[in-house]
């Protein structure tokens, strides 16, 4: 059968863990919110990943992670372009500019990270080509799944309690009114400060996730620890229109719906 | 004949069956089961599963029904069907089950997103020897001074009317400040 969903219904970590179970080998596709990832896996080992779009080159990787200087970077962008990522490797360990360690690690780091980041969608059509391997010009790795699906049941647990804590995020937030909250004697990180910016009783959690480009679980992360700091509250968005069908009292005019309670009221003390 | 509407909601085996049979003057139309899951049945032998529905009789214009929501977790889609135009809603807890206050918390919020109206805390059970006391379950539910957390005992007529009119109460604060 077809290996093919939505991470709504089967988690990024429940799909790791099959492919470790069955020791499979393919590469999973999967359209995450704004990207697709491709995730490659020989005999149930995880060997290579990439994110459409992004540059995963060697070079590009081996400097991102400070293994090249540069200098070497610039040489190797301008002049070394066509070659692919096993010959650049190979270049470099003869040249002894780096260790094999280097490039293997360094590789391993890229795909842990781009693993770490797909845990965090909760939503997007997966589907997992059996014969597809990476393109063969990569070096590949063998990454041991185990530790990466614990990482994900541990961060799953989370997205759980997290949506528990703040179910909806149509809600709007608003400073906590309580003395002593001072935002001056608080030391945020730019994430939270970006959060902070957009706290309005007009804008609900949804709009400061889209325009700090926040996922659903990166948002939820942030406003709980505000939460718990005690700095925030969540509101109804102002400004809200009560639709017709969510008409609580049959009448529209005030003072017939005041009568009304108070009916109400008389009623149940007589009881 | 004019109608007005409250839900009745929180986590399983809180009492809200029982809350809205101790006010109704109709035996509470509840669709309850027989519970299947070994875990669950231990706590109680059966359970609603898609709402209750009681009612009281105002006057010959004017009747009130209660709602009570499911308390699995599984039937929370009936749950925004449920709220749709209510005056209010109370959020029953059981006191002496302390693992389902977090749960409580979140269906707390998930109704609150749904609609603007007032609601009160109801802590139940508190007829019971193991029930928390109201001000630690404050602590733990984590509400504010300003939500209405009442000590609530559902199989008794007064206790329940008591929460009724505290939310009423809340109902008609809100309507003078002009909030609605
Ligand atoms: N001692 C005591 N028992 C109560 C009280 N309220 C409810 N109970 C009992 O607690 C159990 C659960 O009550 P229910 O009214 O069925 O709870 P529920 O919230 O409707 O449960 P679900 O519909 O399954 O979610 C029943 O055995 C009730 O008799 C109370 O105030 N005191
Ligand atoms: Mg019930």
């Amino acid at each position: 059968m077809a290996l093919r969903g939505n991470l709504r219904d089967i988690t990024f970590t429940q799909i790791l863990n099959l492919i470790n179970l069955a020791k499979k080998t393919g590469t999973l596709v999967v359209e995450g919110p704004g990207e697709t990832a491709q995730v490659s896996f020989r005999e149930g080992k995880l060997a290579y990943a990439q994110v459409e779009k992004e540059e995963s080159r060697l070079a590009v990787i081996l400097n991102k992670n400070k293994k090249l200087s540069a200098n070497q970077y610039r040489a190797i962008v301008q002049h070394g372009s066509n070659i692919s990522d096993k010959e650049l490797g190979l270049m470099l360990i003869n040249a002894g500019y780096i260790s094999k360690d280097d490039i293997l690690l360094s590789l391993q780091q890229h795909c842990m990270d781009i693993a770490h980041r797909m845990f965090t969608w909760v939503e997007g059509f997966f589907r997992f080509e059996n014969d597809m391997l990476p393109p063969d010009n990569r070096i590949n790795v063998r990454l041991d799944l185990e530790n990466l699906i614990i990482e994900g049941s541990r961060q799953l647990r989370e997205w759980e309690h997290l949506q528990d804590e703040i179910p909806s995020l149509d809600m709007s937030l608003k400073f906590a009114d309580r003395p002593g909250a001072n935002l001056k004697n608080i030391n945020l990180s730019v994430e939270e400060w970006r959060v902070v910016s957009y706290i309005n009783i007009k804008n609900t959690m949804h709009q400061i996730a889209h325009t700090t480009k926040m996922n659903d679980l990166e948002i939820r992360r942030i406003i709980f620890g505000l939460l718990q700091a005690g700095l925030v509250e969540i509101v109804r968005p102002a400004g809200q229109p009560v639709t017709g069908s969510m008409r609580s009292f049959p009448t529209e005019n005030k003072e017939e719906q005041k009568s009304l309670v108070n009916r109400l009221i008389d009623r149940i003390r007589s009881l | 004949m004019q109608t007005v509407k409250m839900v009745v909601t929180g986590p399983f085996s809180a009492g809200k069956t029982e809350f809205i049979q101790s006010v109704s003057e109709i035996d509470v139309v509840s669709t309850e089961r027989k519970i299947s899951s070994s875990g669950e049945r231990t706590v109680k032998e059966s359970t609603t599963v898609a709402m209750d529905f009681g009612r009281i009789t105002v006057d010959d214009d004017l009747v009130l029904y209660l709602f009570g929501t499911p308390g699995q977790k599984r039937f929370d889609f009936m749950w925004e069907i449920l709220s749709e135009g209510m005056l209010g809603f109370i959020v029953m807890v059981d006191s002496t089950r302390p693992e389902t206050y977090r749960e409580a918390r979140s269906i707390l919020e998930t109704f609150r997103a749904y609609a603007p109206t007032p609601y009160v805390v109801a802590a139940n059970k508190q007829d019971k020897e193991d029930a928390w006391e109201i001000e630690d379950m404050r602590h733990a539910l984590r509400l504010d001074p300003k939500v209405k957390l009442l000590p609530c005992i559902a199989t008794d007529r007064d206790s329940v009317k008591k929460v009724l009119l505290e939310l009423l109460y809340s109902i008609l604060t809100e309507m003078e400040n002009g909030k609605r």
